[in-house]
Order: C-alpha cells, then sequence, then structure tokens
C-alpha cells in the first residue's frame, strides 16, 4: 500500500481565530450597520473604480466599475488581508423599470475571515452587455456564467466555452430572465411542439462531440465542412 | 471539529478481490506486436482497439445518472478521456414564475426543485424572505425549523446512500434507508398532511404547529433510527467491494475544491471544514453542540463517510432540539405578513380586511434585497431576492448547490473507468429538479 499522503485540514476561519464566534443575525437595520470591512480596503486600494457601497440588511454590497471589476476581483482572491477563496454565487437582477441598468452580482465568501460580499456591476441596456469573466480566478464561474449568459444574455467576455446550458444550444427565442421575454415564452405550445418534432436527433451531439466518434467517416459531407470549419453545434 | 482519521480494513474478503479490496482483473497476454488481448481469445478475431476512441451517450434515461443527466464521454479502451455534461432537461424556469407571485406563493417552488430536501428549502426561503421583510421569528419556530432542517438532511441523505448503493451494487441497504425515511414521511405527514412536497414554512411562521404527541413520535424515530445506521455502517462501510469501489476515485484537493465552489459534503470530504451553520449560522445553530465531520483524502469513499457521520450529528441536534422546544406561538403576530386564524376572518373585522389584503394583495418587503444561505444536504443553499417595494420579488434566484458541484464532474471523472462514471456521479449527490430549475 502506497503511504498516505500527510493530511492537514482547511478550517474555515482559521485568519481570524481572535474574532468572536460567528452567530446568527439578529434585528437588522433596514439600511446602515457597520458595512464589510473589506469595502474601505477596495475603497483605498481602487479608488474611483469603487462607485457606491450599500448595507442592506447588514450585507454589504459594493457596486464597481465595470473596467475594474477583473482587477477587483483578482485582488480580493489574491490579497492575504482578504482571501475571498469561494465565489458562492453569480446571477444578474433586471429592474421592473425599463430605465434602470441591469446588474450582475457576484456573491463572495472569504472562508479564512469568514466574510461574505456582494460585488455589483451596473449596465445600461443601452450598451453592450459585456463583464469580465472571472473564470481565470474561480473554476465555479464556469456553469455560473454560462447560466447567465443563457438567461440574460450578458457576455462573458474570457470564459473559455461560453454556451448556452439550460436552453438547449439551437435555442433562439431569447434570453428567458429578461423583463421584455413573456413567462409563456414566445410561441404557441403547438409552435413549440412541431418545432421540436421537426428537430434532427443527430444534432443534439455537438460538432465537437461528433468528431470523437469513429463514425465521423460516416458523417455527411456538409456536416463535416462545417466541422473542420470549427462550428459547435450540428444543427 | 475534525474527525480522527480512519484506516479501512477491508473486513470481508471477497473472492476475486486483492488485498486492496480493489476487484482483480482477468489476466491479460500481449502477442508479438505488442497488442493486449484476453488469453481465450483466439487471435485475429478480436479487433485491434488501441487508440480508437469511442463516443458513449450515457442518459440522459439511464438510472444511475439520477434523474436526466447526459453525459458525453469519450472512450479510449474503457478509460474516460472526456467527459462533456450536458443539463437542462427539466429546466421549468422557478425563478422567471417567481417573479410573477407573492412571496408565500413561491414556496410550493421552493419543494420542487430540491425535492429530496423539500422541508429545508421551505425553510431557506422563509429566512430570506423573512430577512428581506425585517422580520423576527418566534423562539418555538426556530426550533420547530432546526428540527425540520434536520429531518430533511437525514431525508436526503438515506436517498443519496440508498441510491448510491444500488448504483454500486448493494441493494439491501436501500431498502434499510427508504425503511426510515419513510418513517421520517410519516412524521411530516402527520404534521402537514404532505410527503414529499411539503411547503412546511410561510414567511413569518409554520405552515402549523406540531399536533400533540408529535414530539413523543419524534422521540420515537431519534431512538430508532440509530440501529439502522449502525446496520448499514457494518454492511457497507468495510465492505471490500463498497472499499473497492469507491476508494481513490475522484479526487479534489482542497484547494481545488474551494476554487470549483463545491460546498456541503464534497467539500469537507475534501478537507475543508466549512459548514453554514457553523460559519455564517442561521436559526441560532451556533448554540447547538454538533460537530463537523470532514474526510482526508477528497474521494467518494470519504463522501461516504462524511453523509453518514453528518446524519448521525443530525440526530444529535434533533435530540438538543427537542429537549429545548419552548412553548409559545409559531406564528409573530404582524398579522399584515401572516394570516390571522380563519376562524377569526368571519367574526371580527381586522381579521378579515387582514386576510382579503393578505390574498388579493399580498405582503409587502420594503425595497432592498438579501442574500441567505443554508446548510442544505447537498452543500450551500442560497436564494437572493430582491424587492422594489411591489409584493412580488424582482427577481428570486436560487443558488443552486449541486449544479455547483456538478459542474467539477469532468474535472472529476477524467482519467477513471466508464464504471467509475457511475461511482462518482452518485457521490456528487445531485438532484435534477434543482440543477436545471
Amino acid at each position: 500500500m502506497t503511504a498516505p499522503v500527510p493530511f492537514t485540514p482547511v478550517m474555515a476561519g482559521e485568519a481570524s481565530k481572535d474574532a468572536p464566534a460567528p452567530v446568527t443575525p439578529r434585528d437588522l437595520p433596514h439600511r446602515g450597520g457597520p458595512p464589510n470591512p473589506s469595502a474601505d480596503a477596495l475603497r483605498q486600494r481602487f479608488g474611483k473604480a469603487v462607485q457606491r457601497v450599500d448595507v442592506v440588511w447588514g450585507e454589504t454590497s459594493v457596486v464597481v466599475d465595470n473596467s475594474q471589476l477583473a482587477a477587483v476581483v483578482r485582488w480580493l482572491h489574491d490579497d492575504p488581508s482578504q482571501r475571498y477563496d469561494l465565489l458562492a454565487d453569480l446571477t444578474a437582477v433586471e429592474f421592473r423599470d425599463a430605465e434602470q441598468p441591469i446588474e450582475v452580482v457576484w456573491h463572495l465568501r472569504s472562508l479564512p475571515y469568514r466574510r461574505f460580499l456582494r460585488l455589483k456591476v451596473l449596465l445600461e441596456k443601452t450598451q453592450e452587455l459585456k463583464v469580465p469573466s472571472v473564470w481565470s480566478v474561480y473554476k465555479a464561474a464556469d456553469w455560473l456564467e454560462r447560466e447567465c449568459f443563457d438567461m440574460f444574455g450578458i457576455k462573458f467576455e474570457g470564459h473559455p466555452d461560453l454556451r448556452r446550458i439550460l436552453m438547449w444550444e439551437q435555442y433562439r427565442e431569447g434570453f428567458p430572465l429578461r423583463k421584455d421575454f413573456p413567462l409563456r415564452g414566445r410561441f404557441s405550445r403547438s409552435e413549440q411542439l412541431k418545432q421540436a418534432l421537426a428537430a434532427n436527433p443527430e444534432a443534439r451531439y455537438s460538432m465537437e462531440e461528433l468528431s470523437i466518434a469513429q463514425a465521423y467517416e460516416d458523417l455527411p459531407d456538409e456536416m463535416r465542412r462545417r466541422l473542420s470549419a470549427g462550428e459547435k453545434t450540428g444543427e | 471539529m475534525a474527525t480522527q482519521k480512519r484506516t479501512v480494513e477491508v473486513e470481508l474478503s471477497t473472492s476475486g478481490l486483492d488485498s486492496r479490496g480493489r476487484p482483480k482483473r482477468t489476466p491479460l497476454v500481449t502477442d508479438d506486436s505488442g497488442n493486449v488481448m484476453t488469453l481465450e481469445a483466439p487471435p485475429g478475431l478480436e479487433p485491434d482497439l488501441i487508440g480508437e476512441h469511442m463516443l458513449i451517450n450515457l442518459g440522459p434515461q439511464h438510472p444511475a445518472t439520477h434523474g436526466v443527466l447526459r453525459l458525453v464521454l469519450e472512450l479510449e479502451g474503457e478509460t474516460v478521456v472526456r467527459c462533456i455534461p450536458h443539463i437542462g432537461y427539466l429546466h421549468c424556469g422557478f425563478e422567471k414564475m417567481g417573479e410573477y407571485r407573492q412571496y408565500n406563493q413561491i414556496i410550493p417552488w421552493t419543494d420542487r426543485e430540491d425535492y429530496l430536501n423539500s422541508p429545508g428549502n421551505n425553510v431557506a426561503f422563509s429566512l430570506g424572505a423573512e430577512r428581506l421583510f425585517g422580520i423576527e421569528i418566534t423562539e418555538r419556530c426556530k426550533v420547530l425549523r432546526v428540527i425540520t432542517c434536520e429531518l430533511s438532511r437525514i431525508m436526503s441523505h438515506l436517498v443519496w446512500a440508498g441510491t448510491t448503493c444500488i448504483d454500486i451494487g448493494a441493494f439491501t441497504p436501500f431498502l434499510w434507508m427508504f425503511y426510515q425515511r419513510e418513517a421520517i414521511y410519516k412524521l411530516l405527514e402527520d404534521w402537514v398532511g404532505a410527503r414529499l412536497t411539503v411547503s412546511i414554512t410561510r414567511v413569518g411562521g409554520m405552515a402549523a404547529d406540531v399536533p400533540d404527541g408529535w414530539v413523543d413520535q419524534l422521540k420515537h424515530f431519534v431512538r430508532t433510527f440509530p440501529k439502522t445506521m449502525s446496520e448499514v455502517d457494518r454492511v457497507v462501510t468495510r465492505n471490500g467491494i463498497w472499499v473497492g469501489r469507491t476508494v481513490g476515485l475522484g479526487v479534489m484537493s482542497p484547494d481545488e475544491a474551494v476554487n470549483y465552489g463545491l460546498t456541503g459534503a464534497m467539500l469537507r470530504a475534501s478537507g475543508v471544514a466549512y459548514d453554514v451553520r457553523k460559519d455564517f449560522p442561521y436559526l441560532d445553530y451556533e448554540t447547538y453542540d454538533f460537530d463537523v465531520p470532514i474526510g482526508t483524502s477528497g474521494d467518494v469513499y470519504d463522501r461516504y463517510l462524511v453523509r453518514m457521520e453528518e446524519m448521525r450529528q443530525s440526530i444529535r441536534i434533533i435530540e438538543q432540539a427537542i429537549e429545548r422546544l419552548p412553548d409559545g406561538p409559531v406564528n409573530i403576530d404582524d398579522h399584515r405578513v401572516v394570516l390571522p386564524p380563519k376562524s377569526k376572518a368571519t367574526s371580527d373585522m381586522e381579521s378579515m380586511i387582514h386576510h382579503f389584503k393578505q390574498v388579493m394583495e399580498g405582503p409587502r418587503p420594503p425595497i432592498g434585497e438579501s442574500y441567505v444561505a443554508v446548510e442544505s444536504p447537498k452543500g450551500e443553499k442560497g436564494y437572493y431576492m430582491v424587492s422594489d417595494g411591489t409584493s412580488k420579488p424582482v427577481r428570486w434566484r436560487i443558488r443552486p448547490p449541486s449544479f455547483v458541484n456538478l459542474s467539477a464532474i469532468p474535472k472529476m471523472v477524467e482519467g477513471h473507468l466508464l464504471s467509475d462514471v457511475i461511482a462518482i456521479n452518485a457521490s456528487i449527490d445531485i438532484v435534477m429538479g434543482e440543477i436545471d430549475r
């Protein structure tokens, strides 16, 4: 038997041993209250790139400039005084008021310091919906960014494989969680059924996957041509 | 906090296993040109499979994929070279529908996303909505919710362990575990009338207080359940086949596990002691005495050990909760949020107005947002809600733990055998309802 690998457990809260033990938050104020210390640190480090700091129900949100987001996230992850090592969630919010910008929201957790921070980027709808990807910092962002792209149409620049994830790749109706998308979808049920029946089952494999099989030789010429041209899906 | 490191001794010497508990392989020979073949195969009849890559489509209808997960696998011989997951077959648009419903009307949907943990989801959602409304719930409600969460965790882990046993080839533990799961369903049925989709909470309280004698039934369950645990432990934990099929598979190092966003038993099996109940407590979990088990090697076997231990810890928490269950109301007495008793609606003017206003318009939280995460059996389950001051959320987001956990599957299966994909996939504890939402 091979010798056991030396094992050291990673403890959450290891960097804040002197801090009091965490307790259930009580009687949180609607607005105000002590912000997360990282918010001040961000202000000092990035200055004007931090547009706003809100504390709502005890949770700190930091609105940062789109162009600085990648640097902010990288710093929060790497800096020994921050160590935000877990990307808890990534999503976007579109408001009912059409004038309001779309918010892209990152929920970060620092396990060593037991901190929770919400980062936001505001995207005006008149401009292209584009934010930098944090995939190079957090691998967890892979599917979360794909989902956000799938549901809101926000492009994450630098994501290695930004495809639809919950909807199928040939889905052409738009982005379901946008407020201009009707609750029942854009097509009637009969139209949806018709489209489903007309679909080519081969297309359920992406071109990349079809290239795995030895059946590649049996593919129609036209599909092979598209595959070699770098196309991703079979339909 | 950490459990003692255990050495696994294989107790049952099953024929066909080597000393490490791994199945013995059929002896292979090579011919003159170095091609591998079995002893029996006459030369010339077997095609040369070396170097040929094959595409295997696993799922979406395969029972071992726990729902409708589809994995497209590229195999070289029997080894997985590449894994491309496809999800979305159960996508129902819960988040979209939530934007058109009042807060209490969303609770039934939280039942249906992670349907093995529906009481736990109800609690998580209500906690999020209560933070958004600025409500402090009553002490009795808190303790009842802790009991609910822990029962729900046991229920979910029982299904996980049972189905994983089936995936790996053991049928009997599945029956023992489902017997106990049935006992929990009976408890929930006595409490709220439903079994699977319970909708057990409301914003500001619970759907109902526990009926008379319910706590005695719970005590009976707490007494009898550990017996099943030790039975399963005896049959499975040191079983040669089980050990051989789980040890060393799908290993995630602590750093990788955190970076891939794994939470729950997946993360703790890798040796990271992060539990939302300890580190970001809710429902006064910091006042309960329980341990967070962690693994040492981050493989499928450690995930099994961690989940088994979590069930024992849940029993400990329930025992303490029964001890301290206070008397008093379960709902807060703010009738702008919680419905007054139905019996008063026809005799009391105010109650009738509250009923009308709440059903027709719904309670309105102030403008704001909240992200409340709880430790669900799958991992960190968060609900992010944004309110613009109307009775319906602008955005209701589920942070699905098994979605993020599943996203690491290509990393975990690549390089393993096809049959190990089943074991690794089972160890993630996925529920497709939650992943696709």
